[in-house]
C-alpha cells in the first residue's frame, strides 16, 4: 500500500500535480472516521426502526439536522425516548404524536400541509404560474411589435438570383 | 419607469423580509403546551431524595418552574435574579435539576446561594422531554390547577417579569 503510494506519488510529482496528491491524502482521515465502531445495538432491527423514524424529525439543538443525526445531548435523550417507547410496543404515529404534543410541529422535519404552510408549499407554485402568465404576455407582445414588411421588387430579384445560384451548386 | 418601479418593488419587499428573518431568534420554538395540563412525574428531591415530588403537591399554588443545570453558564448567569425573585416573594420558584449530578448541583446552591423552594431530580432527563425543554434554563408559570400558562425560553429578566409573568401571576392568584 505504501509502496503504490509512494510510486503514484513518484508520478504525480513528475506530472507537477501535487495538488492532486494532496488531495487524495487529505482524505484518508475521512475513510478513517467513517469506518469507526458503532455503538451495539441491542436489537438492531428496533435500532433501524427507531433511525428511520427519527430522520423524520427535527433535532431542537440544531434545528438544520435531523435528530438522527444530531450529536447534542437532548437528541440522544429523545432517540432514547423513542427506542423506549417502541420497546413498549408503541406505534410510529403515537410517537410522533407525543412528541408534537410536546414540542410543536417545529419538531417535524417534513412540514405538514395545514393553513399555516399553505404558503411555504403552494408559494412556489404561484410564483412559477405568475412568471409563466409574464412570459406568455411578452411574448405577445413582442409578436405584436413585429412588423412583417413585404420585399421591394429589387429586393425579390436578388433574392431569387441567390436562390438560383445555390440550386445550380447543388445540382452541380 | 414601470421598469425601474416594478424591481425597486420586489427588492424592497425583498429587503423587508430578510429585515423581519434577522430580527426573530430561531430557537424561540413556540410551546406546544401553553393552556394544556403540566405534564405528570413523580422525582425525588434534591436535598432529600427520598422524599418524591409530584405536581399535585403544588395544587393551589401559582408557580414557576425553573430548569436549570450546574453545567450551564446561562443558568449560573440567571441565578441572582432568581434569588431576587424568591426574596420579593411574588411567586414561588420549584427547580428541576436537568441532567445534572447530586453532588454538583448541591454545590453550585450552596455557592450561589438557594432561590428554590425545593428541587426535583430528573437527571436522566425524562421529564425535560416530557415538558418540551429544549435548552436550559426555561422557565414554566404553572396555575393552581396545574395547567400551564406561560413559558420563557431563556434567562428570565426583570423586562420579562414585569411585563409578562408577574400581571399573568397576579391574574391568576384572584
Amino acid at each position: 500500500m505504501n509502496l503504490l503510494v509512494l510510486t503514484a506519488a513518484r508520478d504525480l510529482l513528475k506530472m507537477k500535480s501535487c495538488f492532486l496528491l494532496l488531495v487524495i491524502l487529505a482524505s484518508f482521515p475521512l475513510f478513517a472516521i467513517a469506518k469507526e465502531a458503532q455503538p451495539l445495538a441491542v436489537d438492531p432491527a428496533l435500532e433501524e426502526r427507531m433511525m428511520k423514524l427519527s430522520k423524520e424529525l427535527r433535532c431542537l439543538v440544531c434545528q438544520n439536522e435531523t435528530l438522527a443525526d444530531s450529536r447534542a445531548d437532548l437528541a440522544e435523550d429523545l432517540r432514547g425516548q423513542i427506542r423506549e417507547q417502541m420497546k413498549a410496543g408503541k406505534t410510529d404515529k403515537e410517537i410522533i404524536e407525543y412528541l408534537t404534543a410536546r414540542y410543536g410541529k417545529f419538531i417535524l422535519y417534513n412540514p405538514p400541509v395545514d393553513p399555516t404552510t399553505y404558503l411555504l408549499w403552494f408559494g412556489p407554485f404561484l410564483l412559477l404560474l405568475a412568471g409563466l402568465f409574464l412570459l406568455f404576455r411578452y411574448v405577445k407582445q413582442r409578436r405584436e411589435l413585429i412588423v412583417e414588411v413585404p420585399l421591394s421588387a429589387d429586393e425579390r430579384l436578388r433574392a431569387e438570383g441567390l436562390l438560383k445560384a445555390t440550386e445550380g451548386k447543388e445540382t452541380a | 419607469m414601470s421598469r425601474f418601479v416594478i424591481p425597486l418593488v420586489l427588492f424592497l419587499a425583498l429587503v423587508v423580509f430578510l429585515a423581519i428573518g434577522l430580527g426573530r431568534d430561531p430557537h424561540l420554538v413556540p410551546s406546544a403546551l401553553i393552556n394544556k395540563a403540566a405534564p405528570d412525574f413523580a422525582l425525588p428531591e434534591l436535598r432529600e431524595p427520598t422524599r418524591i415530588i409530584t405536581p399535585q403537591q403544588m395544587r393551589g399554588k401559582v408557580w414557576l418552574l425553573n430548569v436549570w443545570g450546574s453545567w450551564c453558564p446561562a443558568c449560573r448567569e440567571e441565578h441572582p435574579y432568581l434569588i431576587e425573585i424568591a426574596r420579593s416573594g411574588a411567586v414561588p420558584i420549584y427547580g428541576l435539576s436537568w441532567k445534572d449530578k447530586r453532588e454538583d448541583a448541591l454545590a453550585t446552591l450552596s455557592e450561589l446561594g438557594d432561590p428554590y423552594v425545593l428541587n426535583m431530580s430528573d437527571f436522566d432527563g425524562r421529564v425535560a422531554i416530557d415538558y418540551g425543554i429544549t435548552g436550559a434554563p426555561e422557565t414554566y408559570l404553572i396555575d393552581k390547577n396545574g395547567i400551564i400558562r406561560y413559558k420563557e425560553v431563556g434567562q428570565l429578566n426583570p423586562e420579562v417579569m414585569k411585563q409578562k409573568i408577574l400581571p399573568l401571576v397576579q391574574e391568576l392568584n384572584r
